[in-house]
């Protein structure tokens, strides 16, 4: 499954990034590599970004960027 | 100053919040430069500091979380490195967050870099029970490492030692990652490729290019392809690996690169670190548990905005009644220098000074919005809250090809009603993403300014007069649903290629902002902007000045105008008879001297409040010239403390206030006349025949041309196109009814809605290049919306008087068919995702 699917105070582990370019980078660069534990904090009040837990530190992301992250849960 | 002194070049580096801008004051003090990176907008503070015989520049290069190619910062970052090759470079690290901090440390220990590791914020990291064993840290990374907390100077001698040393030593950090098996061979052998090749690697580091060529960057292999003999073959070669390794290890050479170096930092923390509690945010989660909330957290933001608005449009506004007074003074000293004014015509050396300097305290005159402002949004940086406000509206803003961050510029360019767009526009500095960051440039400046306001006021009591809220309501909303639709319209087109960057957002902790901080960055931005638009509106009033008063009026009309005043003096002279005692004291050139002295007299008048002022005043008036204030008052005066009754006085009181009277409608249409035969009012006349769709007449056309020097002189414009006819005082709205008999609700409409659209005035325009770095989107940003306001002042216009609409219909009308155009426009599909 994929971290947009993920809801909040729900706990899981990234997987996998699936995107090469610029996005995958990004969350590459932000901690978001395979194995990591990840938590999500809370939603936008209008749902969208979303706001996660990792390592310490707080990460907000858009639905369609979560996408991107394959979890699985815990 | 001893001669032996070198200069040192050291840069400061870091991930974004670790502190770097504030360990940079910490160093430097008092002695810094602001400016910008060659052609970009981001901000390049240098500044220098000494210890002993040395002298340090330092510069603060934008904070990253790594270095790819792939966004402005990081680029201007690595290439700062890269080219300009700081002796040394601090890594200024968040000493609480050290493993991710690491990850940049590492990147920057492969561009073969003499590296001081500073180890900021060590209060936090104290505070979170995070102890850190630096030794080891440094023997990790073969780097000193110096402990600091930025903010309460701590550290600070050490850290001048450590960057002395290091920088003197000259050796490069020689901490390198082991990427692995499956990769080292692979950079091993590109690595040895690029050595033979001395052109590139004289230039750069050649296991950070075999690295940069791994993860497939662009920039690296541009520069590869640009000073290498054989790219062709090494670009090719590295193309092959990649997709080699692959295909044989089912992941990209760049993830495994960022899995490496994560590792690594995670290795190195868990050796050096050590942790008496688990990391807890319990405060700042508490506070996001409502401020970011489903239904407070709405609240809040609206609650923040408004008090943004509140405190420095509204109030900042009343600060300006008392600093008005003091730029009027100085404007009144600079009048005093210059030539003295004529009788009917002004000396060119006096006029055109004069506009020049009301243009620029006009200006000015903002100066205090400004400081509040910038240093609330100094505060909403520093607290932490900007991320929220970004976080909460995103989800609106990304609709319409803008970002959550957007919303900062667009309250204070004038949201709802009032604001300013050069502040507005300075706001979106902060934003990543490119794309999104020039759509709301070119927006701000459709909000609301202050200057616009008094415009609507005339207007709206001219024909909405029964219904004053709600047309000011909807010239408030209108313009943010426009404003909307063409961010999306400029989105889908003309910004269609420019770079965009993901949202990825960090939500820092909270925390409290520093006085001295806030104070710093306030009075910084204030002066950049004092500096550099002052200038350049001075020399851009001289232009306008110009084609407002240029070629002025032919030889014959000024020979009829003086003769005119010529008889008007003569009947003057005539009146008071030659036997008056006041009649050779008002012979000659003595009557342009009272002239000035009953001017002056008036003026003051006016601005003295109370009695004791205006007592005060007389005295003062009466030291001046004793025979002048008799007349002035009216031959009512006291002789040693008795009320005297001098007839003769009243006489030439009466006379000359009739001479005045002609004399300042001779005035009039001098300038009235100038107006209209001068470059501008050729124009006005000349597209008269186009704007008649749109309900403009020349003279309407006239007003709005002028109001592009600064919209604040649009009303003025029009108070000196619809003059009172002499001896009647009528309120301007009056006069324009009388003047344009045929005028209906939608003349007003149309004029209104092109004025919410108006070009942004100079200064904003010079805001606009410089926050762009492009001429290119002044002129883009001058022109759409001309072609925009007439589009929409022509629909409303002809249309409404094809379908036979009232103003207050057309308005509704108006209003439904906006909003459903800013709904159409928000469906239309966004660009693809990243990927
Ligand atoms: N508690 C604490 N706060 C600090 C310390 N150093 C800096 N700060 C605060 O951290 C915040 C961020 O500091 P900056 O100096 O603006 O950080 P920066 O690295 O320049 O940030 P960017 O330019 O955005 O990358 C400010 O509010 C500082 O007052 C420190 O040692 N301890
Ligand atoms: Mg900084």
């Amino acid at each position: 499954m994929t971290l947009d699917e993920i809801k909040p105070d729900q706990e899981c582990e990234i997987v996998d990034i699936t995107s090469e370019g610029i996005m995958g980078q990004r969350l590459l660069d932000m901690g978001f590599i395979p194995g990591t534990r990840i938590k999500v904090i809370r939603n936008a009040p209008l749902v969208d970004p979303v706001e996660f837990e990792l390592k310490g530190y707080h990460i907000s992301l858009r639905h369609s960027e979560a996408k991107q992250v394959e979890v699985s849960l815990l | 100053m001893s001669n032996t002194s070198t200069k040192i070049m050291v840069a400061l580096a870091g991930q974004p919040n670790s502190g770097k801008s504030t360990i940079f004051n910490m160093l430097t003090g008092a002695r810094q430069h602001v400016a910008n990176y060659p052609g970009v907008t981001v901000e390049k503070k240098s500044g220098s500091f000494r210890l002993k015989d040395d002298r340090v520049e330092l510069v603060d290069l934008p904070g990253t979380h790594s270095l790819t190619s792939y966004t402005l910062e990081e680029r201007i970052a690595r290439d700062f490195l890269l080219n300009d090759k700081p002796a040394a470079v601090v890594d200024v690290v968040d000493a609480s967050n050290l493993e991710r901090n690491l990850y940049l440390t590492f990147q920057l220990a492969e561009m073969d870099i003499s590296l001081v590791i500073n180890l900021n914020m060590m209060d936090v990291a104290e505070k979170r029970g995070i102890k850190i064993n630096t030794q080891k840290l440094s023997q990790e990374l073969g780097a000193p490492v110096v402990p600091t907390v930025g903010n309460k100077g701590k550290g600070k001698e050490q850290l001048k030692e450590a960057i002395l040393s290091t920088s003197k030593k000259g050796q490069v950090t020689p901490f390198r990652i082991n990427y692995g098996d499956d990769l080292e061979p692979i950079l091993d052998s590109l690595e040895k490729r690029l050595s033979e090749e001395t052109e590139i690697s004289g230039r750069y580091p050649v296991r950070w290019l075999a690295v940069k060529l791994m993860e497939n960057d662009k920039e690296a292999q541009r520069l590869v392809g640009k000073y290498s003999q054989k790219s062709g073959v090494i670009l090719r070669s590295a193309e092959e690996k990649r997709e080699a390794f692959k295909l044989e290890h089912k992941k990209s050479p760049q993830k495994v690169i960022a899995i490496t170096r994560h590792q690594e930092a995670q290795r190195i923390v868990e050796a050096s670190v050590t942790r008496s509690r688990e990391i807890t945010r319990t405060l700042t989660d508490r506070i996001d548990q409502v401020a970011c909330s489903r239904y407070f957290g709405p609240v809040i933001l609206v609650a923040t905005i408004y008090l943004i608005y509140e405190l420095a449009i509204v109030q900042g506004y009343k600060i300006t009644e008392y600093t008005w007074p003091v730029l009027a003074w100085s404007r009144d000293l600079i009048a005093s220098l210059l030539p003295s004014e004529g009788f009917i015509f002004d000396p060119f050396f006096r006029s055109m000074p004069i506009w020049v300097v009301d243009g620029t305290i006009a200006v000015l005159n903002y100066v205090p919005i400004f400081l509040i402002l910038f240093a609330l949004i100094a505060i909403l940086e520093d607290t932490g809250y900007m991320a929220r406000m970004a976080f909460i509206l995103d989800r609106i803003f990304r609709y319409f090809g803008l970002h959550g961050q957007s919303v900062l510029p667009m309250v204070i360019g004038g949201l709802y009603v009032g604001g300013c767009a050069i502040p507005g526009v300075l706001a979106c500095r902060g934003m990543k993403d490119e794309k999104a960051r020039l759509a709301t440039i070119m927006i701000v400046p459709l909000m609301n300014c202050l200057a616009k306001i008094p415009f609507y006021v005339l207007l709206i009591g001219m024909f909405f007069a029964a219904y004053k809220g709600i047309a000011m309501f909807f010239i408030a909303t209108i313009t943010i649903i426009i404003a909307l639709s063409v961010a999306k319209i400029l989105s889908l087109t003309v910004l269609r290629k420019k770079e965009s960057a993901p949202f990825v957002m960090e939500m820092p902790p909270y925390h409290i902002p520093t006085t001295g901080g806030v104070l710093r960055r306030c009075l910084e931005r204030t002066w950049l902007f004092v500096k550099k638009i002052i200038t350049i509106v001075i020399l851009v009033s001289v232009i306008v000045y110009v084609l407002i008063y240029f070629p002025g009026i032919s030889k014959e009309r000024k020979a009829h105008y003086i003769s005119q005043s010529g008889q008007a003096q003569q009947t003057f002279l005539k009146k008071i008879g030659k036997d008056s005692p006041y009649a050779s004291l008002m012979a000659g050139d003595n009557l342009m001297e009272f002239t000035r002295y009953w001017r002056d007299y008036k003026k003051a008048k006016m601005g003295a409040k109370g009695k004791k002022a205006k007592q005060a005043l007389d005295q003062e008036f009466r030291e001046k010239n004793f025979e002048f204030f008799k007349i002035v008052k009216r031959g009512k005066y006291k002789v040693k403390g008795e009320m005297i009754k001098d007839k003769h006085a009243k006489k030439v009181y009466n006379a000359y206030k009739k001479l005045g009277k002609t004399t300042n409608k001779l005035r009039r249409e001098i300038k009235e006349e100038t107006i209209i035969t001068s470059y501008m009012g050729r124009a006005g006349l000349f597209i008269e025949p186009l704007t008649r769709w749109a309900g403009f007449n020349w003279r309407v056309n006239i007003a709005l041309m002028s109001s592009f020097a600064a919209k604040e002189s649009s009303v003025a414009t029009l108070g000196g196109i619809y003059q009172s006819p002499p001896g009647e005082k009528h309120r301007l709205e009056e006069r324009m009814k009388e003047k344009e008999k045929g005028w209906t609700a939608l003349h007003v409409l149309a004029i209104m809605l092109f004025m919410a659209m108006y070009p942004p005035c100079i200064p904003t325009l010079l805001m606009i290049r410089l926050e762009t770095g492009s001429t290119k989107w002044m002129l883009f940003a001058t022109f759409y919306p001309i072609v925009l306001g007439t589009i929409i002042a022509v629909l409303v216009f002809t249309g409404g008087n094809l379908l036979g609409l009232s103003g207050m219909q057309a308005m509704i009308a108006f209003y439904i068919l906006a909003l459903i155009f800013l709904v159409l426009m928000g469906l239309i599909k966004r660009e693809p995702e990243f990927t």
